[in-house]
């Protein structure tokens, strides 16, 4: 790859026009979301800056994120790894294999010392020194710590690597932990999601390209851009919410004429993603259009957060189908069983008392008939 | 009425002052708003409604109640911090437990021996009973705080990014609990932490009012303690 290789070079090198470039300018603007006045940045962006190089590393993972990222429409994914960035390492794309492959995750870092990314998809297994999950003869985790040590910045896709998905649900064996508990010196770009949205994996490396620099995140290294609402804010069922109309069951008439599906467990209030506003599949549908709630896959432990078709979560500890309200229900029954029969006691021993100050047995309990002539017992 | 000090008759004392009693009924009602309208938003009850939505705002008005009830809770509780400053002795009750003085734990000793049927003679208080007081401290104002960190983080959630809900409370909180869908839990189990509080309190108010030497329910109308013996 040569040093000053640009993007807009390649491009003019495959005999992409110029008017053809700038149109892409304007679609990539608008699919990130920014004014007609950024498409002379974009445009300048890709024809002055190097193409960026990226290694995408896969530790334990199902590879739904590439899944994903390959099926991005704006911009497309090709033009991404073909032209915008230098996709130099990644395991499942890559057409080399073998030592050939693994040769370039040594060669980059010292080629381009701090100028690199790094892009990890899934998450090192920490038990056992890391042998649940081995690439290349080495433990994953060992890799993705001196291959980070020298990257510019460090993307963490999808739900794996960000919070650590089904393999660190509960119990966890294998110790597997998101990749900010293991690489704790670099700025941390998290794109959660299982897998995330296309158009958002392409755009924050978009972004990246572009400005030159990280894209605002919120407390928890999530783009701002894509996360910083609810699904449920931007849902176009939440005037159905709103309304108080719920699908009941799967047939109802309530599902049929597309109501809230809060009822059925839809995680859309709760979880933070850009699936009601981009859509998936090139903005055709997300899961709550197609009549499914939404099963909260990118919010931090959301296995743990079941079950998907209950509004509550299950609470661990009080057995097999507990959940808040049940557990306090019983809570609140118990007390206030409790509460009626230290009524009763109090009730009878009380009556017990006046029967034996009517017979002059005498009690020291003070009670209001005997106000008057046992006054100072305090 | 117009002394310095606590008013005192031969037989009465002035506890609980006006702007306390207010706090209180204002307090409960909200409490009562904030249950019902909270289990409702949790758990919708109504069957399938069909028509428009633009014809109906059942969950939005619940949620309005809910939100409206938590504000004038919030403010409340901020005002009884206050008061606990600018009132009475009785006033500092609700937040300082005395645990560094014996004589309080041998109070807490009778009070549950007492609640136990074993001592036979309650004592009487001014104030609150040490054991009255830990529950007051452990279980409301414990609970009422954790609903109130716990529900602004919830409504920032809504508010959104950058709001003050935001920044004060969603922006820590829910990373503490890992994601939103657990601060919801918690914040059900709360509520429900605050329904055994008002179960307990009431039959303990009741209760005391009948079988104690002292009056409880119409001091919080009245503000006078009256004593069975007939001294103060």
């Amino acid at each position: 790859m040569p040093e000053t290789e640009t993007f807009y070079g390649v491009l003019r090198a495959q005999g992409v026009t110029r008017r053809s470039f700038l149109k892409f300018c304007s679609l990539t603007a608008a699919a990130l979301g920014l004014g007609p006045d950024y498409v002379g940045q974009i445009a300048y962006a890709m024809e002055t800056k190097p193409r960026i190089p990226v290694l995408w590393m896969h530790g334990l993972e199902c590879t739904c994120c590439s899944e994903s990222f390959i099926r991005s429409g704006h911009p497309l994914a090709k033009d991404v790894i073909l032209k915008m960035i230098s996709l130099d390492y990644d395991d499942t794309l890559m057409a080399s294999a073998g030592y050939q492959a693994e040769a370039i995750l040594d060669e980059i870092p010292k080629k381009y010392p701090g100028e690199y990314i790094l892009a990890v998809e899934g998450n090192p297994p920490l038990n056992e020194d890391g042998m649940y999950c081995i690439v290349g003869g080495k433990p994953f985790v060992e890799k993705l710590k001196s291959v980070a040590a020298n990257a510019k910045a460090v993307i963490a896709w999808g739900a794996c690597a960000s919070w650590g998905c089904v393999q660190a649900a509960h119990p966890n064996p294998t110790a597997a932990t998101p990749i900010d508990k293991v690489i704790t010196d670099k700025p941390i770009i998290k794109v959660p999601g299982c897998p995330p949205i296309a158009e958002v994996m392409t755009g924050v490396i978009t972004y990246m390209l572009t400005f030159g620099r990280i894209p605002d995140l919120d407390g928890r290294g999530r783009p701002l851009m894509f996360y910083s609402q609810r699904i449920h804010d931007k849902c176009y069922r939440r005037p159905h919410f709103d309304a108080g109309e719920y699908v009941e069951s799967w047939d109802d008439q309530g599902a049929r004429e597309g109501y809230c599906l809060y009822k059925m467990g839809c995680k859309g209030p709760t979880t933070y993603n850009a699936c009601s506003t981009v859509r998936w599949n090139g903005g055709v549908s997300f899961p709550i259009q197609s009549g499914h709630g939404c099963i909260g896959c990118s919010e931090e432990g959301f296995w743990d957060n079941g079950p998907f078709y209950s509004r509550l979560s299950d609470v661990h500890g009080f057995g097999i189908e507990a959940n808040a309200d049940k557990i306090g229900g019983v809570a609140a029954g118990v007390v206030g069983a409790g509460v009626a029969v230290h009524a009763g006691v109090s009730a009878v021993m009380r009556a017990r008392n006046k029967s034996h100050k009517g017979d002059a047995s005498g009690s020291d309990q003070s009670t209001e008939k005997d106000k008057g002539h046992k006054g100072d017992q305090q | 009425m117009s002394s310095q000090g606590p008013l005192q008759t031969a037989s009465a004392v002035y506890v609980y002052e006006a702007p306390l009693r207010l706090w209180h009924w204002i307090n409960a009602a909200a409490i009562v708003v904030l249950m019902i309208t909270g289990y409702l938003i949790g758990n919708p009850p109504w069957p399938l409604q069909i028509g428009q939505p633009s014809n109906h705002y059942l969950m939005g008005d619940i949620r309005f109640l809910h939100f409206t009830a938590a504000y004038i809770f919030t403010i409340g509780l901020l005002f009884r911090v206050y008061w606990a400053f600018a009132g009475n002795t009785y006033a500092r009750e609700l937040f300082i437990v005395p645990i560094w003085k014996k004589a309080w734990w041998q109070g807490l000793w009778h009070e549950i021996r007492w609640y136990l049927f074993i001592d036979r003679k309650p004592r009487k208080y001014i104030g609150h009973n040490p054991l009255a007081q830990s529950a007051m401290f452990g279980l409301f104002v414990v609970g009422a705080v954790f609903q109130i960190i716990t529900g602004f983080a919830l409504y920032g959630e809504g508010t959104g990014y950058g709001s003050w809900q935001y920044n004060l409370f969603t922006s820590w909180v829910i990373p503490l609990f890992g994601n939103s869908q657990n601060v919801h839990t918690w914040h059900h189990l709360g509520m429900w932490y605050l329904v055994i509080f008002v179960i307990a309190h009431v039959y303990i108010a009741i209760r005391e009012d009948i079988m104690s030497q002292q009056s409880m329910v119409g001091t919080m109308v009245s503000g006078w303690r009256y004593f069975r013996d007939g001294k103060s």
